[in-house]
């Protein structure tokens, strides 16, 4: 049974990360390889479960209640279609990871504080993906939640990674508690707290909507949805890099699983206005993450942004799936569900490889600023040929994967003028518009960052002197790049591997993929619309090699070296070259006045004054100061208010208390 | 044998897109020389340039990247592919599902790609304003393309350009959403080009320019590469506008070798009269400031979103 090997296995990840203190107090050498190759090998036994679950049928799939926890729930576990393709995203991300961590770790300066939480972080994730019911649920949730937090704290010498752990924690409780409240909602009276029962139940449709809100509150604060973004772009870069892809690629899908569960699987019937909810807040977090990465100057700051907006492009699909379901069109919303997961999918490969990048920059170079970076596609020609791959996959440009499930929504929101709401049927092109803009400021996100760390000349001393990454880190890359290489050429059979998860979440399935020949996929039917990566990769080589072959053979093939041309005014200086700044000046300038209020105050001083001229830029975080600082604000009035009841007699606070007694005991009495 | 024929007709696709792309450079130089009262090259000069070009040796900074030797190639090989996708003078050929028009309009995404970072690669500042500016064109340029192809979808029912091409010829009839998508269609046809209003073709040396400021470390057989590229796409913009407002003439799927002969010589008279037209309104107007282009593009952008939403509420306009 996968799903007793999948729980044994988390009950090893727990176990490691129970032996991991004792191993770095005693052998300090070998620790980091003991801890990361336990859980390489644990999680690649999650990742058979998961797949042997998902491709095997329902043979393999199952649920098992143990006897722990609560003595009146008891523990559920499930391993269904949809844990098992989350397992699969989990475990991937959690092998390759923990492969490319065997190197990485070698330059973690104290281990202790990594090791123990890093198999715990995997145990909780899988729980999360594994749980059956409310009480296992938000328990390994918090699991996953503090066990990270941990990791992010791990460098907390540094003041800013004080404050990141500070503002996730504060994110992380709030985000619990939203989906506390959401599963008291959906127990109901009864007080039953498994999945099957809640999904048993019928729930009433107001409640169902506010389960919505919370879980888009909850899940959505972990995903990275805007406005619940915020703590994303502090704690993702602050953790050690392999943590960041898992808590980038893995963590905020995770949570997407939650969303899903939850919506989808256990809240009953949508309503059409749920799916307008969750458009909105996907496009508008698709759009604002991209503009924020496009203008970072902190190589992984940008990878944690790039993340909100593909969380974003992903909650776009669901949304468009809830609109399809509500209205009872069981192949467009298959579609729009399965593109929405295999994009999660996608997303967790090249976030990670991302990832994997910036830390072979940050252990090579020991800099994440890019605008002291630049030529490294001299010093690590492979870290930058990987690096490479990552940026055109994740700026959906074909034949990779990215491009395949962003093409798979464009595809969805055609459908959608088949909608009778007149809401959906403006909302759903404006989102369109809105993907295909956040896919285009990708594109620019990814020159800019490839652009500005791999090429031109070094702008400083750290990028001169940067060394190649090791063995381990470059193959977990080349794994990853591979996978998104296969999930661009050959998408059908993971269409098709997840065609059961969506016949289980909204009753009908994409149309099994290899129909016409080479590898071709068909979101709806033939007429419409196909796309065959694997012949257009095929193409783009021969036409390339071909036109190698034949200029080489026929024309010329001779090369000369010479200083660079630069309209003959070549500066040997490294400081004349664009900066990551300069080239984000015009994006700037066409959507910050809108997006950040961008200001730009110019003093010149006039002819004969000696005083410098100053240009200064003003950025503001709209979402930072419209929501979270009068929020802010408010609870420390409230503290303030308050305070007094610090500093009453004895006598008062009987009172209080006595008074407390009698209110509840009303309420008590009149509830009944 | 059908298969051989179809992957033949494919093949010839393919080889005439190449082979009449420099020519159709020259013809709008040439055209646009006599407008303003000049003799001009001749129409084969692009060809000579293109083999002079590519027996000449390249000359590669010392800083450059094997990124900055194989990009023209791939840069090449993307436009060719998107090119050669693009129904000419028959559609519904063997491999014309391969891809669908948003999966051209992304091939094309991909080559800017790589030239925008080919115009980083040795790291001198021309390079870095061209790669900057293209990008920010593109970012407005892309959504427009892709809400023009949402349009022209959401009239024909697919987005597979040999069955919008079929049912353009079978639906004639005029509708506001495809006159928006037209002129969004040219504007992001002069934008993609470096055509005038946006950029300037004929110009080196000037601040404003783009696609040239990218490619100005580039010579040899690279730059002949290079420029190659750029008149396929000139070439398959001109298509792809023939294809969907103008596809009559073009051969169906299981069309005869007349008819297919009909079309290209169709096919042959719309790129002319399409080479025409862009350079007569390329005379007769100035370019513009670069920030004034962000605002051109981006009325390409809400055209676009405009005929979608037509569209949406009523399936008529």
């Amino acid at each position: 049974m996968p799903i007793a090997a999948a729980l044994l296995s988390v009950a090893g990840l727990a176990g490691v990360a129970v032996v991991a203190p004792i191993l770095v107090a005693r052998r300090k050498a070998w620790a980091t390889s003991i801890v990361y190759g336990a859980s390489f090998v644990l999680a690649a036994v999650l990742l058979l479960c998961g797949l042997s679950a998902l491709l095997g049928g329902s043979a393999f799939q199952g649920s098992v209640q143990l006897p722990i926890g609560l003595p009146w729930i008891g523990a559920h576990f499930v391993l269904d279609p949809l844990s098992a393709a989350f397992l699969i995203i989990v475990d991937f991300g959690a092998m390759i990871a923990s492969f490319y961590a065997i190197g990485y770790g070698a330059h973690e300066e104290e281990p202790g504080r990594v090791l123990p939480f890093y198999p715990a972080f995997l145990a909780g994730m899988n729980l999360v993906v594994l749980s059956a019911d409310a009480f296992g649920f938000l328990v390994a949730w918090e699991f996953m939640s503090l066990s990270s937090w941990a990791l992010v704290m791990a460098h907390h010498h540094d003041p800013e990674n004080r404050r990141a752990g500070y503002v996730y924690l504060l994110m992380a409780s709030f985000g619990t508690l939203m989906l506390l409240l959401a599963f008291g909602l959906l127990a109901g009276p009864n007080g039953d707290y498994a999945f099957s029962a809640i999904r048993s139940f019928e729930h009433i449709p107001w409640i169902s909507g506010l389960v919505l809100v919370l879980m888009l509150l909850g899940a959505g604060s972990k995903a990275g949805l805007a406005p619940l973004h915020v703590w994303l772009p502090l704690a993702h870069p602050a953790a050690p890099s392999h943590v960041s892809a898992l808590m980038s690629g893995v963590m905020t899908k995770v949570a997407v699983y939650a969303f899903i569960r939850v919506v989808f699987d256990l809240a009953g019937e949508p309503a059409w206005w749920w799916a307008v909810t969750v458009l909105t807040l996907g496009a508008g977090s698709a759009v604002l993450g991209v503009l924020h990465a496009v203008l970072q100057r902190d190589l992984k700051r940008l990878l944690a942004y790039s993340t909100v907006e593909n969380v974003g492009i992903v909650f776009i699909g669901l949304g468009l799936a809830l609109a399809f379901k509500t209205n009872d069109m069981a192949g467009a919303a298959a579609l729009a569900v399965t593109a929405s997961i295999f994009h999660a999918f996608n997303h967790s490969l090249f976030k990670s490889l991302l990832f994997f990048g910036a830390g072979n920059v940050l252990t090579g170079s020991g800099e994440r600023d890019i605008e002291k970076l630049g030529g490294l596609v001299h010093r690590m020609p492979e870290t930058a040929y990987l690096f490479l791959g990552g940026c055109l996959a994740i700026s959906a440009l074909p034949p990779l994967n990215g491009f395949v499930s962003e093409w798979l929504i464009l595809q969805a929101i055609l459908l959608s003028p088949d909608l009778p709401q007149w809401a959906l049927r403006f909302l759903v092109p404006a989102s369109g518009a809105m993907l295909a803009l956040a896919a285009a400021l990708a594109a620019a996100c990814f020159v800019r960052a490839f652009g500005i760390t791999f090429l031109s000349r070094p702008r400083s001393p750290a990028a001169e002197t940067a060394q190649e990454a090791s063995r381990w880190q470059i193959r977990a890359m080349y794994a990853l790049m591979a996978l998104c290489l296969v999930a661009g050429v050959f998408p059908g059979p993971f269409l098709d591997a997840l065609s059961p998860v969506s016949q289980s979440l909204v009753g009908g399935a994409m149309p099994k993929q290899p129909i016409l020949p080479h590898f071709s996929i068909i979101p709806i039917s033939e007429s419409r619309s196909s796309y065959s990566g694997f012949l257009v990769f095929f193409f783009i080589l021969m036409a390339s090699w071909a036109a190698i072959r034949v200029i080489h053979n026929f024309a010329s093939r001779a090369v000369r070296r010479a200083p660079p041309w630069d309209c003959g005014f070549p500066d040997p200086s490294p400081a004349t070259q664009y900066t990551a700044d300069s080239f984000a000046q015009p994006i700037r300038r066409v959507f910050g006045p809108l997006a950040f209020r961008a200001k730009i105050d110019q003093t010149m001083p006039l002819p004969g004054d000696m005083t410098p001229a100053r240009l200064t830029l003003s950025l503001r975080d709209l979402v930072w100061e419209f929501i979270y600082a009068p929020l802010e604000g408010a609870v420390l009035y409230a503290a303030e208010r308050l305070n007094i009841l610090q500093f009453l007699t004895i006598r008062s606070y009987l009172s209080l208390v006595f008074a407390a007694l009698v209110l509840l005991l009303v309420l008590v009495a009149t509830w009944a | 044998m059908g298969l051989i024929l179809a992957i033949l007709v494919q093949g010839i696709q393919m080889v005439l897109v190449l082979a009449l792309a420099p020519g159709l450079v020259g013809f709008t130089r040439k055209v646009k020389a006599r407008l303003l009262r000049r003799k001009g090259p001749s129409i084969l000069q692009p060809y000579r340039d293109l083999l002079r070009l590519v027996r000449k040796e390249a000359v590669l900074a010392d800083n450059a990247s094997w990124l900055f030797r194989n990009a023209p190639y791939l840069i090449f090989a993307t436009t060719w592919v998107a090119a050669a996708l693009v129904p000419t003078f028959a559609a519904g050929l063997h491999f014309s599902w391969a891809a669908d028009l948003i999966a051209i309009t992304a091939l094309l995404g991909s080559a800017r790609f790589f030239l925008a970072l080919a115009g980083m690669d040795i790291g001198t500042s021309f390079g870095g304003i061209g790669s900057s500016r293209e990008m920010l064109f593109s970012t407005l340029a892309e959504p427009a393309m892709i809400m023009i192809v949402f349009t022209v979808a959401l009239v024909a029912g697919s987005t597979q350009l040999s069955t919008v091409a079929a049912f353009m010829v079978d639906h004639s009839t005029l509708r506001v959403s495809l006159g928006l998508a037209l002129i969004g269609l040219i504007i992001v046809a002069l934008t993609e080009n470096a055509r005038v209003p946006v950029d300037n073709p004929a110009t080196h040396l000037e601040l404003t320019m783009v696609h040239e400021a990218m490619v100005l470390e580039y010579s040899g057989r690279h730059l002949a590469v290079i420029e190659l590229a750029s008149a396929l796409k000139l070439l398959l913009y001109i298509s792809l506008i023939a294809c969907i407002f103008a596809p009559w003439g073009m051969a169906r799927q299981g069309d005869g070798l007349v008819e297919m002969a009909i079309g290209a010589v169709t096919w042959v008279g719309k790129l002319a009269v399409g080479g025409f037209l862009m350079v007569v309104f390329e005379t007769a107007i100035a370019k513009m400031r670069v920030f004034r282009v962000p605002e051109f593009v981006g009325g390409a952008l809400m055209l676009g979103l405009l005929g979608t939403l037509l569209l949406f509420v009523s399936r008529s306009f």
